[in-house]
């Protein structure tokens, strides 16, 4: 049966689990998958702007021995005649036997994956979820900690607009003994939506506050995020937020000695790049990662579908 | 004030006061030709006060938009002068077409052929939001 993913609460807490396994598996044992997709395809629709999600599902397509086609702008496809997404998932399902779709608008994926004949996979749909990024989030926190309970979790930045932000949210809020610190300029604060539906619902003690280096010391993660142009209607509001909080060596001063680093880049300069030599610098490895969950993530839906 | 009995239409009654009017339009019963009567602030034992709205035609009513409205209203249906049906309203696990989706990133602002469908996600505050993008929903 198809099955989609669309926000990261579809994936049960188990099967989260079961791909970071699976992830590790391939990590360990890259030959033993380099040929379980050959002459599958994926289809990358990308009708906004991305270079890491799409070349990530991309790369990870072709380390599992299958195919890419793709569209990489909305001018380069049939969009720009006033095609609509769901004549375009019916139509890139006769091609491919998955999709990953990225587009500006929210719910889009939604809408895909009710009118596709094979799975969809969310690569983003505008400010609403973007959960395979939260797959590389999870895998990074996996490797960096080993646990997924018992963390104290900062996160920083724009936590209105952040997809990431409520995704990891409400993937974190299923485990136990976690604490969030929730790191933002006033304007920019989790949506009360996040809060009353994960950390209020499952009683996950958390603080806002707007000082990053007080919140430092007792942080076991640090997710830093971007304040986004693109999600703003105002320049003005932008311009005045953006530059809130810039993480340098100094603010690293009374940081724990096993802080593990996040961020979901592109970064523009809120991490200093004298801290990417940190140890505790976890983003690169997070890119990476997120190419292995991709995998982990084709090959359950693929198998899912029944077409492995 | 006299109000005429209906022989065929419908009785919206026990309208939280002040919802009458707002009912009345969002019902878009204002682009019709009917006989409709608005009764704004009527006493009631059970409410203190209730708005009524009588409308004297057999036509189709949005009772997913009266229930999102006020669930508490009752719709009776009159037939020859003769109440036939007493309908009480309760919270729809999903409007479709009733509400439009307020947030202009939503993938609806765009695609015109997509319903407007709104999902019952706490029934207790009584939200819904947008099958699309969860973008809470409101008049």
């Amino acid at each position: 049966m198809k099955r989609c993913l669309i926000d990261i609460l579809d994936l049960s807490a188990q099967e989260l689990e079961e791909l970071i396994a699976t992830a590790e598996d391939i990590i360990a044992n890259p030959d033993k998958y380099a040929h379980v997709c050959d002459r599958k395809k994926l289809a990358t629709l990308f009708f906004e702007p991305s270079t890491r999600t799409r070349m990530s599902f991309e790369a990870a397509m072709y380390e599992l021995g299958g195919h890419v086609i793709s569209v990489s702008s909305a001018m380069s496809s049939s969009a720009a005649k006033g095609e609509s997404v769901a004549d375009t998932a019916k139509t890139v399902s006769c091609y491919a036997d998955i999709i990953a779709m990225r587009h500006p608008k929210e719910g889009a994926a939604y809408v895909a994956a009710t009118n596709a004949t094979v799975p969809v996979i969310n690569a983003g749909d505008g400010g609403h979820c973007h959960p395979t990024q939260t797959l590389a989030d999870l895998l990074t926190i996996w490797r960096e900690k080993r646990r997924f309970s018992g963390l104290t979790i900062g996160v920083c930045g724009d936590l209105k607009f952040g997809r990431t932000v409520h995704s990891l949210i409400n993937a974190m809020c299923r485990y136990s003994d976690n604490k969030f610190v929730l790191i933002s300029p006033e304007e920019l604060k989790v949506p009360s939506y996040v809060k009353k539906g994960s950390l209020k619902k499952y009683d996950i003690p958390y603080v806002q506050t707007t000082d990053l280096e007080a919140a430092m010391p007792e942080l076991d993660i640090l997710y830093m995020t971007r304040v986004q142009r693109e999600r703003f209607f105002n320049e003005e509001d932008y311009l005045r937020l953006k530059d809130s909080y810039i993480l340098t060596p100094d603010k690293l001063k009374n940081a724990k000695p096993d802080l593990a680093i996040l961020h979901p880049l592109p970064r523009v300069n809120e991490i200093s790049v004298a801290i990417d030599d940190d140890p505790r610098a976890c983003y690169f490895k997070q890119v990476l990662n997120g190419k292995y969950m991709r995998m982990a993530l084709i090959l359950k839906l693929l198998k899912e579908a029944g077409t492995l | 004030m006299n109000i005429d009995s209906i022989q065929n239409g419908a009785v919206i009654d026990h309208i939280t006061a002040g919802q009458g009017m707002k009912l009345y339009h969002l019902l878009k019963l204002d682009d019709t030709e009917l006989s409709v009567a608005i009764i704004r602030n009527v006493t009631s034992g059970k409410m203190g006060k209730k708005d009524i709205i009588k409308i004297d035609a057999d036509i189709p009513l949005n009772l997913d938009l009266v229930a999102y409205v006020d669930p508490g209203a009752t719709v009776n249906i009159i037939r020859n002068g003769e109440l036939v049906e007493k309908r009480q309203m309760e919270l729809p696990l999903e409007l479709t077409d009733v509400l439009t989706c307020k947030n202009p990133r939503c993938i609806t602002s765009t695609e015109q052929e997509l319903h407007h469908i709104f999902r019952l996600t706490d029934r207790n505050e009584k939200v819904y939001r947008c099958i699309y993008c969860e973008t809470k929903a409101g008049i």
